[in-house]
């Protein structure tokens, strides 16, 4: 143990304004970074820690003095001497209408309470632009055993594109496909998963922050009534199959195992998982015995 | 990454368009046949994924072929250049021009654009349906085909072991008949010659000959390099900076403060990229120039490469110009067969997305991906094609960094406004009897070009295009400058001065806004995604009367508005509300 090891160099601190008050953080940290040293409960739709930020959701942008647009916080680096707002008019504005544009489109009725909660904030009324205009409704996709697409909850925050790509899995078995409102989430040529390259990781169930990817068993539980969370347990475990030691989180209820994910801050995973760990559950619960 | 293809294969003839680009695959790691040593042995891998910006070359190839992009087809692309399916699949949705389903060989493109509505484009795509049943089959509405001057147009196009195309205007329904009957197509469309006292950029339009390198020698062409060589980096970026000239493709920045930056940029290579995009509604400017003065357009590309240290150049142009593209790539043959251009260009075409003149949209349609804009910071200058620094410059600004070569940044900054320095060309269309290019010096007020180009009974004038505004008739004696149309909360933006008399229906223009920047927003971020969508269904609910509170949707559409111009990645979407609001509020097109 006497080698020197290499661990970066030291981070400067970079002082800046956010509402008034002055803070200092590392050189190359984000607004957003700072806004949540400061307590400052900033939304966000599209950003994960553990993938690349696209910002393309915009409910987390903030006024930067010197800025003709308003910039998002979620990847726009601190500069020394930034006065930032987060609490302005524009800001409480833009964040509504993003809201109010979403939520007009796309169902958001499985958004964490935490998305609820900002909507409240911001006053968000997606009802305004009336009843007669186009969303993403359509039917779900079943076409495996394993998970659903109901992409007429998706927000088109990319998160499940980037897990499926380089950010983890490096299968790219999805992507962004049409322009505009048409844009979507799909395989190639709309193809079902068991003919696309998907490996069944699950790691895009893992970041999608919507409901629209979800575990086929919860799915079913949700459309038959008894999904019931406050009636689930967790239960953390290391994955049995191999040796890398992915840690588990094991969603039961009533003595089934419902859902399986990873800490996003594990060491080993960072939330994401393989096909064993996330589906290779069923002969736990032994369910032919049990009958 | 392993490529997993379910599509069957593709047919010789698009394995030939492809294999015509790319050359013949080396093993089945790219695409070929399997032979013994590929079960053991994989290479290439590298190589392979490296070309992987040659996507939409690869895809105008198998179009130009087969008239649409087959799964096979793509798939076969995607083994060649090493690409997952899903993602080239996402990349062929976001541009118009590509088809995905069968189609003919021939396809017809008809603008319904505003200029070409004023010139009658509605009864000709009426009648079309009427005999073609629905756009999108045997015949296509198009956005803007940049011939506004010569309204209204069309774009024919042939696929085949011979692709041809060809932009048409002014066309008519007996034409359309003909072509769509399999009859000879009419001469292409050129230009509308100017009519300006002294042009100045426009000297020698007309007078050259677009297509040999001789004649613009004869014009004096070649001197501005030869210049530059001469004097060097340093004092041609002095020069520029000195003639105080701000870019012409609608950002309005100056131009010596970029190529300073770009030249210092630290990072290797540096690329050169001149914008010939052009895609805004009612301009043509750059088509003109490329289409009557490519050596020039040429010139100004070698000597910012020269001033700014760039490697490699490219030139995207927008694929409804094939004219235009045919030219330039004519000129840098030519050029650099006789050792002129040391510089290496290389031509892209769109794929029919208005997104990708946007800068940093155009790196992503160069690097073979969708044209999403990139968030900035990072600038292009620092980070840009390819993560390299780059210098994106438009088709006019290069243009006038010949002149300010030869005659010095003082004697250009002479002409014009103290901060609008030089001149600049406007695109004057719909009810004009004139129509065409007019080069004006800075400042010159609009009454004075629009009496030129030949406006009466002027309602409205929308200068800059659709991101730009609406302009009422007090306000025509505005001076043409950047500070001018800026203290009037307007914008020059493109150039284009697009004039609507007082027979014009303005509702029907605000609409086609409306649906421009819904059809071209790139769907990246929610404000502009969804924005769009909502102010082209408000718009549309108000002008059919429904809803009867007119109040309440004006309300809807600036709250809308102000959430695009404050929270949207890109210049689209902060500028996609600005010609309707200017409508609603200063020409109360709707009395609300
Ligand atoms: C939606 C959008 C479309 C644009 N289209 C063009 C275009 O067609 N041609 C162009 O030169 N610039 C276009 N621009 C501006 C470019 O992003 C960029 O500012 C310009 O090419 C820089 O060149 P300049 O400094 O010579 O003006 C567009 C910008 C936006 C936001
Ligand atoms: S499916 Fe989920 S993760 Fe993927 S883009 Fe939609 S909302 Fe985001
Ligand atoms: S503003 Fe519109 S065009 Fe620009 S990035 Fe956002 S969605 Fe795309
Ligand atoms: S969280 Fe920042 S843009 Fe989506
Ligand atoms: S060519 Fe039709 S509007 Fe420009």
């Amino acid at each position: 143990m006497s080698e020197a090891v290499f661990v970066g160099l030291p981070r400067r601190l970079v002082k800046l304004t956010i509402d008034g008050r002055e803070f200092e953080v590392a050189e190359g940290s984000t607004i957003l970074d700072a806004c949540r040293r400061m307590q400052i409960d900033t939304p966000t739709l599209c950003q994960l820690d553990n993938l690349t930020p696209v910002n393309v959701c915009r409910v987390c942008v903030v006024e930067v003095e010197g800025s003709r647009v308003l910039v998002p916080a979620c990847s726009r680096k601190v500069e020394a001497g930034m006065k930032v707002q987060t609490d302005s008019d524009r800001v409480r504005h833009s964040r509504r209408l993003v809201l109010e544009l979403l939520a007009s489109s796309v169902d958001m009725s499985l958004c964490s309470p935490q998305v609820h909660a900002w909507m409240g904030r911001y006053g968000a009324t997606p009802s305004r632009f009336g009843d007669q205009v186009a969303t993403a409704a359509q039917p779900v996709k079943i076409d495996n055993d394993l998970y659903v697409r109901d992409y007429s909850r998706c927000i088109l925050c990319y998160k499940c594109v980037e897990a499926c790509g380089v950010d983890a899995q490096n299968t790219f078995a999805i992507g962004v496909v049409g322009r505009g409102f048409d844009a979507h989430i799909s395989t190639e040529f709309d193809t079902p998963l068991p003919d696309s390259a998907c490996v069944y990781c699950g790691n895009c169930i893992g970041v999608c922050p919507t409901g629209a990817l979800m575990f086929k068993s919860e799915h079913e539980m949700r459309a038959a009534g008894t999904w019931d969370e406050s009636r689930q347990k967790v239960t953390e475990t290391v994955c049995p199959y191999c040796g890398v030691g992915c840690m588990l989180e094991l969603h039961v209820q009533d003595n089934s195992i419902v859902k399986v994910t990873s800490p996003l801050d594990h060491s080993v995973t960072s939330g994401h998982l393989c096909v064993k760990g996330r589906f290779g559950f069923e002969f736990v619960q032994r369910r032919e015995a049990k009958r | 990454m392993d490529i997993r293809t379910t599509g069957g294969p593709a047919t010789a003839e698009e394995m030939a368009a492809v294999d015509g680009l790319l050359g013949e695959p080396e093993s089945l790691w790219e695409g070929g046949e399997r032979r013994a040593s590929d079960d053991h042995l994989a290479y290439g891998g590298r190589a392979t994924r490296s070309r992987r910006h040659l996507l939409l070359p690869v895809l105008h190839a198998i179009q130009d072929r087969s008239g649409w992009v087959s799964r096979g087809a793509l798939e076969y692309a995607c083994r060649r250049l090493s690409i997952p399916p899903a993602e080239a699949y996402g990349v062929v949705s976001f541009y118009a021009r590509f088809g995905l389903q069968p189609r003919g060989a021939l396809s017809l493109h008809v603008c319904d654009d505003i200029a070409c509505k004023c010139s009658g484009a509605e009864e000709l795509c009426a009648a079309l349906e009427n005999a073609h049943g629905p756009s999108g089959v045997v015949w296509h509405r198009s956005p803007c085909l940049g011939l506004c001057d010569r309204a209204p147009a069309a774009l024919v196009e042939r696929a085949g072991m011979q692709h041809k195309d060809r932009q048409i205007a002014p066309f008519t329904l007996a034409q359309a008949e003909s072509i769509l009957g399999g009859g000879a197509w009419p001469e292409p469309a050129t230009y509308s010659m100017p009519r300006q006292a002294q042009p100045k950029l426009l000297r020698r339009i007309g007078a050259v000959d677009p297509e040999s390198l001789e004649s613009y020698r004869l014009h004096g062409g070649f001197t501005a390099l030869g210049r530059a060589e001469v004097i060097g980096s340093d004092a041609v970026i002095r020069e520029i900076t000195e003639s105080r000239l701000l870019g012409r493709g609608g950002a309005a920045f100056p131009t010596g403060r970029k190529w300073e930056s770009v030249a210092k940029a630290a990072a290797r290579p540096h690329y050169l990229v001149c914008n010939a995009d052009e895609s805004e509604p009612g301009t043509f400017k750059d088509r003109v120039l490329m289409e009557n003065d490519p050596f020039a357009i040429v010139e100004g590309m070698a000597i910012a490469a020269l001033a700014t240290g760039c490697e490699k150049g490219f030139l995207y142009v927008r694929t409804e110009y094939p004219l235009a593209r045919r030219r330039i790539e004519n000129a840098i043959a030519q050029a650099r067969a006789q050792g002129i251009l040391k510089l290496e260009i290389e031509v892209r075409r769109g794929a029919g997305a208005y997104i990708c003149g946007e800068e940093t949209a155009l790196f992503n349609s160069i690097e073979g991906k969708r044209g999403e804009p990139r968030n900035k910071p990072p600038f292009p200058v620092d980070v840009g094609l390819f993560g390299k620094p780059t210098l994106v410059n438009n088709v006019e600004t290069l243009l006038n960094v010949v002149d300010i070569v030869v005659e010095g940044g003082a004697s250009f900054a002479a002409t014009g406004t103290k901060d609008s320095t030089g001149t600049r060309l406007f695109c004057a269309s719909g009810h004009v009897t004139r129509p065409g290019i007019y080069e004006v010096a800075m400042g010159t007020p609009l009454r004075a070009l629009l009496d030129t180009a030949g406006a009466r009974k002027v309602q409205a004038v929308l200068l800059g295009g659709a991101a730009g505004s609406f302009l009422t008739p007090d306000q025509i004696d505005v001076p043409l400058s950047f500070e001018g149309t800026r203290a009037i909360g307007a914008t020059l933006g493109s150039g284009a001065v697009l004039v609507f008399d007082d027979t014009a229906d303005m509702k029907q223009v605000l609409l086609r806004i409306a649906r421009f920047f819904r059809d071209e927003s790139c769907g990246q971020c929610v404000p502009c995604r969804v924005g769009t969508k909502r102010q082209e269904e408000i718009l549309e609910r108000m002008l059919g009367g429904r809803d009867g509170d007119g109040r309440s949707d004006v309300l809807l559409l600036s709250d809308i508005a102000q959430a695009m111009r404050d929270a949207s990645i890109c210049g689209l979407g902060q500028t996609a509300a600005n010609a309707i609001a200017s409508g609603l509020t200063q020409l109360k097109v709707l009395n609300v």
